[in-house]
């Protein structure tokens, strides 16, 4: 068995691990290592060859390997090490994971600090429970995403879509162009779960139906898939009968939500959010396990990349300040999710620094609403007010708390997060 | 079509046929096990609840009361020398009512006369703390300590393995069509590519027992087939019972319950309902409720939401017996039926292979015992549930056990690829995924797919839009990209 020590050891290498890592080496960490189990850097990124990367971030529109080249060059030049082709089977409490490759073997890896950003995977079949038969055909859309355009293969010709994630619609569009005939996407609920901008780019562009409050309720064919039904819900989702249609095709895409992947947390008693399913974390990105950080799809599904590399910085900088002994001291507070949001992210926050820099929050609301404002509360009492004209469940909410927000001398033990309609008052 | 000698043709390779297969190889005698479909175990052996039951529940006399016991008593000896996962966990019928108690006074009865060991009933106070996510409205349980849980299917494929090591031939896709008679006795069995001369046929065709009984004429039982639908729940909640737990059976079946796998998952199901359509595995909404209604009521806490897939079998049943058809086809004396095997068949099967055997030998056939039979057959190691010591040493030995394929299961590839070279071929993703577990896992192949279907693709030497995912036209993938796009221009130049 293979031993090394380092300082930061970074599991995964999507665009969360490839910020986490550079940041952290640029912070003043010594020896950084960055291990991916797949072939290259880059993550889920790989096979988003669509552009749309980076808006925000460069003020550009850039494909997901683009992205990904723009932080994997830099990383090299600040002399990140990497490990390709390696899975991490165990995290350690004690900062000591264990991760196999072909090259190497077994290796244990003792780390000053460790970040989990091992990204999320898709929701499947079962997790939805779609009866009928159990034919070839029925693909997640991210695999369906790797198999058209990483490995050049075409899973079908006749395409239903399940759900109106960003994959689903992104590859909706992604097989109208290869002259596939694309049936429509069906989401069960009242509303799109993907992006405003996807919604118009894949659908509508291409002609391709989107049909809210509707599902699959049924499954055909023996060997290969020859048709799905589909219904129509009422509010409490359950299908309306006498609503049920028959769609052929030969392939069912599913699109229905991502969950972050914590296998490895979960087996080292890692606190997790039922809500987010993923950890528990403070503003330095630190989970409830002192020296493991996480950031990106791991701790929360991000809908942006540029917010995933934003919070992944923070990670970076977290756990460098950890293995340098500089990590802020003194209390900290509980973030909550109020009235009209489902989480916030990250859950604690050290008072010191709310103090000194700006805290950028990540939250979802519940259901969508027009002309809102989402308001800020310190034990019950407003801070801070942003006004939002939509606000939907499938575009994450950020408010950013100036530093100086608080005034000197305060302390606190809670910040909560609320929604509130324009013209109420709170 | 290629013309073939055999002393004994098997048809049918479910749990049934496969036992059967191996306890022929035992002897001096050429045989065939002949499958319809692409790999072994593709019928009822695939999709059941794996129970080894202890035999409590069938009426005394019948063949199922009787071969219940007696293939009971062999499972660990047989899991053993196969290295097949079995747990002798014990099982529990639950009574959550107190007009439900004189019900497991009649099943311990019952067991007493079918020869069920050591049996006993347990208060609520001892039910609850061994099992304690069960109702606690319970009130008294039937604990049958001989119980347990098997991989079923791979018990058939061991089977086969080590059948076929010990030289039974087994075509695979080859549907028994024909069955040509001469002067009352089978002399060729077909089909599509061989036609088998052969001294005798042993019919173990399952759902489809009763047609290959009427190959030779035989009339007088048909099949039923009666459906039973499931949930599997993620692997975090294997523990929630530590054994099957029954409620109290109905008339026509055991129950819903809620079980261990012995990969550790969690199983509830089956419900029951009769069919027409044999080929019918749809689970449907009103089956899943029913299925997940009344687990609710053994173990009110079952995690809902993190169902990971749910399936149906089909049990065989035939008509008008209710019971396995054992032993010759009248007028036919060398055709030999285990037809009709629903449950417990797979707990029996140990025994209906040695009831075959026997009538086989009462219908004529000599068996002269094999000096070289080997009893044992090694199983695929899985990384999984090593040691990092071994699994380091293992590594170094080959290195592709450094690759995981399957995140879920912990799947290495040296295993898919092991998988693809044993005695029984294995050409699809269902069947590497029976004999590695790669796609069984929470995210149920969404990882995976694209990574076993190219060490399938590259180890078989086919192009990856070739594989299939169960044989026939159940390809995985439709073609390359711009094929579409390219044929359309095509057209248009014609055009
Ligand atoms: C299909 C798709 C389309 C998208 N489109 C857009 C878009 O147009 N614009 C936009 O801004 N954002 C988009 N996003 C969102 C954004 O790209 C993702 O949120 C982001 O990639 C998440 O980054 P991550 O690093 O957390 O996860 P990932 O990119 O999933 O990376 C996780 C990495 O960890 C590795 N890993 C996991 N477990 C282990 C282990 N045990 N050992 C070693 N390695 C491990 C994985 O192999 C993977 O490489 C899209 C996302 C998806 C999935
Ligand atoms: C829902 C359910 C739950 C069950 N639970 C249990 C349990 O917990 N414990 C227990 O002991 N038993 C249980 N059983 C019963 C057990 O699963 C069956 O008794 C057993 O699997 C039957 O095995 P078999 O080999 O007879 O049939 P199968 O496994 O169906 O095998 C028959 C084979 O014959 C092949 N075949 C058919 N026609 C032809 C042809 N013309 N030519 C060539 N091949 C052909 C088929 O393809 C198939 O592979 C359950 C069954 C079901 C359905």
């Amino acid at each position: 068995m293979r031993k090394i020590e380092c300082d930061v050891a970074v599991v995964g290498a999507g665009p969360a691990g490839l910020a986490a890592a550079g940041r952290a080496k640029a912070a003043g960490a010594g020896r950084v290592l960055l291990i991916e189990r797949d072939r290259e850097l880059g993550g889920i990124l790989q096979q988003c060859i669509h552009n749309g990367f980076g808006l925000h971030l460069f003020g550009e529109e850039l494909t997901g390997p683009e992205y990904a080249y723009r932080f994997i060059t830099e990383n090299q030049a600040a002399g990140v090490e990497v490990l390709l082709g390696t899975m991490v089977l165990e995290v350690r409490p004690d900062r000591r994971l264990y991760a196999i490759n072909r090259r190497d073997g077994m290796l244990e890896i003792q780390a000053g600090a460790v970040i989990l950003a091992m990204g999320c995977r898709e929701r499947n079949r079962g997790a939805v429970t779609i009866p009928g038969t159990r034919p070839a055909g029925i693909f997640t859309a991210g695999t369906a995403q790797r198999f058209v355009n990483m490995e050049g293969f075409m899973p079908g010709r006749r395409i239903v879509i399940l759900g109106s994630g960003d994959i689903g619609l992104i590859m909706a569009r992604r097989f109208a162009w290869e002259g596939a005939k694309v049936e429509g996407v069906f989401e069960i609920m009242p509303y799109s779960n993907g992006l405003t901008r996807n919604v118009v780019q894949c659908l509508h562009d291409n002609d391709i139906p989107l049909y809210l409050s509707h599902t699959v309720v049924e499954i055909h064919g023996q060997e290969r898939v020859e048709g799905v039904t589909v219904a129509k819900v009422d509010e409490k989702l359950t299908p309306i009968p006498g609503t049920e249609r028959r769609v052929p095709c030969d392939t069912l895409l599913l699109s229905v939500g991502l969950i972050p992947e914590n296998e490895l947390s979960r087996d080292a008693n890692i606190e997790l959010d039922p809500v987010t399913g993923g950890p528990v974390v403070s503003d330095e990105m630190e989970t409830s396990l002192p020296g493991i950080f996480a950031c990106g799809n791991v701790v929360h599904v991000h809908d942006l990349v540029d917010n995933v590399t934003r919070e992944s910085w923070l990670a970076g900088e977290g756990a460098a300040r950890l293995v340098q002994g500089r990590q802020p001291r003194g209390p900290l507070l509980n973030t909550r999710a109020g009235e009209g949001i489902r989480y916030v992210v990250p859950h604690r926050l050290h008072l010191a620094n709310l103090k000194e820099r700006e805290t950028t929050l990540y939250m979802r609301v519940r259901e969508p609403a027009e002309h809102v404002r989402i308001e800020a509360l310190l034990d019950g009492e407003p801070i801070l007010s942003v006004r939002e004209r939509v606000v939907r469940p499938a575009e994450m909410v950020s408010v950013k708390i100036p530093p100086g927000s608080i005034p000197e001398g305060r302390t606190a033990t809670e910040l909560t997060l609320r929604v509130v309609k324009e013209g109420e008052r709170g | 079509m290629e013309r073939l000698k055999a002393d004994v043709v098997i048809v049918g390779a479910g749990i049934i046929g496969t036992a059967i297969a191996r306890e022929l190889a035992r002897y001096e005698l050429e045989v065939f096990l002949v499958e319809k479909e692409a790999d072994v175990a593709c019928g009822s052996t695939k999709a059941n609840t794996a129970i080894v039951h202890a035999g409590y529940d069938a009426h005394p006399g019948t063949w199922k009361a009787r071969l219940n016991v007696r293939g009971n008593a062999v499972f660990p000896q047989i899991c053993r020398e196969l290295e097949v996962p079995f747990k002798q966990t014990g099982t529990l019928v639950v009574a959550l009512k107190e007009d439900e108690v004189p019900h497991l006074y009649e099943l311990l009865e019952r067991g007493h006369v079918n020869g069920v060991p050591d049996l006993e009933i347990i208060g609520r106070e001892e039910l609850l703390c061994r099992e304690p996510n069960v109702n606690p409205k319970a009130v008294a349980a039937l604990w049958a300590p001989t119980g347990g849980i098997v991989n079923a299917w791979e018990l058939a494929i061991a089977q086969a393995e080590n059948a076929v090591e010990n030289g039974v031939k087994l075509l695979l896709q080859q549907p028994v069509t024909r069955i040509e008679l001469e002067d009352g006795r089978v002399r060729t069995v077909f089909t599509p590519d061989f036609a088998i001369e052969t001294r005798f046929v042993v019919n173990a065709a399952g759902r489809y027992s009763d047609e290959v009984a009427r190959l030779v004429g035989q009339e007088n039982f048909r099949i039923v087939p009666r459906k039973g639908e499931y949930y599997v729940f993620d692997k975090r909640f294997g523990h929630m019972a530590n054994c099957p737990l029954f409620p109290v059976p109905t008339a026509i079946s055991k129950g819903i319950l809620v079980t261990p796998t012995v990969e550790g998952n969690l199983l509830i199901g089956p419900n029951a309902q009769d069919l027409e359509d044999k080929e019918d595995l749809r689970t449907t909404p009103a089956g899943l409720k029913e299925v997940l209604t009344q687990a609710l009521e053994l173990m009110p806490d079952l995690p809902v939401k993190d169902a990971i897939t749910n399936f149906a079998g089909l049990r065989a049943v035939a008509k008008p017996s209710n019971d396995f058809v054992l032993g010759p086809a009248p007028g036919v004396p060398n055709f030999i039926n285990a037809a009709g095997i629903q449950s417990p068949g797979l707990t029996a099967a140990p025994a209906v292979a040695e009831e075959v055997r026997d009538h086989l030998q009462e219908a004529g056939l000599e068996l002269h015992g094999k000096k070289k039979f080997n009893p044992y057959r090694k199983r695929i190691t899985p990384f999984r549930e090593l040691s990092r010591e071994e699994q380091a040493k293992l590594i170094e030995q080959d290195p592709r056990y450094g690759q995981i394929v399957c995140r879920c299961e912990t799947v290495t590839e040296a295993e898919v690829v092991q998988a693809l070279h044993r005695p029984v071929p294995c050409t699809t993703m269902d069947g590497v995924k029976r004999r590695t577990r790669a796609g069984m896992g929470r995210c149920q192949g969404g990882f995976c797919t694209p990574r076993v279907a190219a060490i399938l693709a590259r180890e078989l030497g086919l192009s990856l839009d070739e594989v299939t995912k169960k044989g026939g036209a159940s390809k995985l993938l439709l073609g390359r990209t711009k094929d579409i796009l390219l044929s359309e221009e095509e057209a248009e130049a014609h055009a």
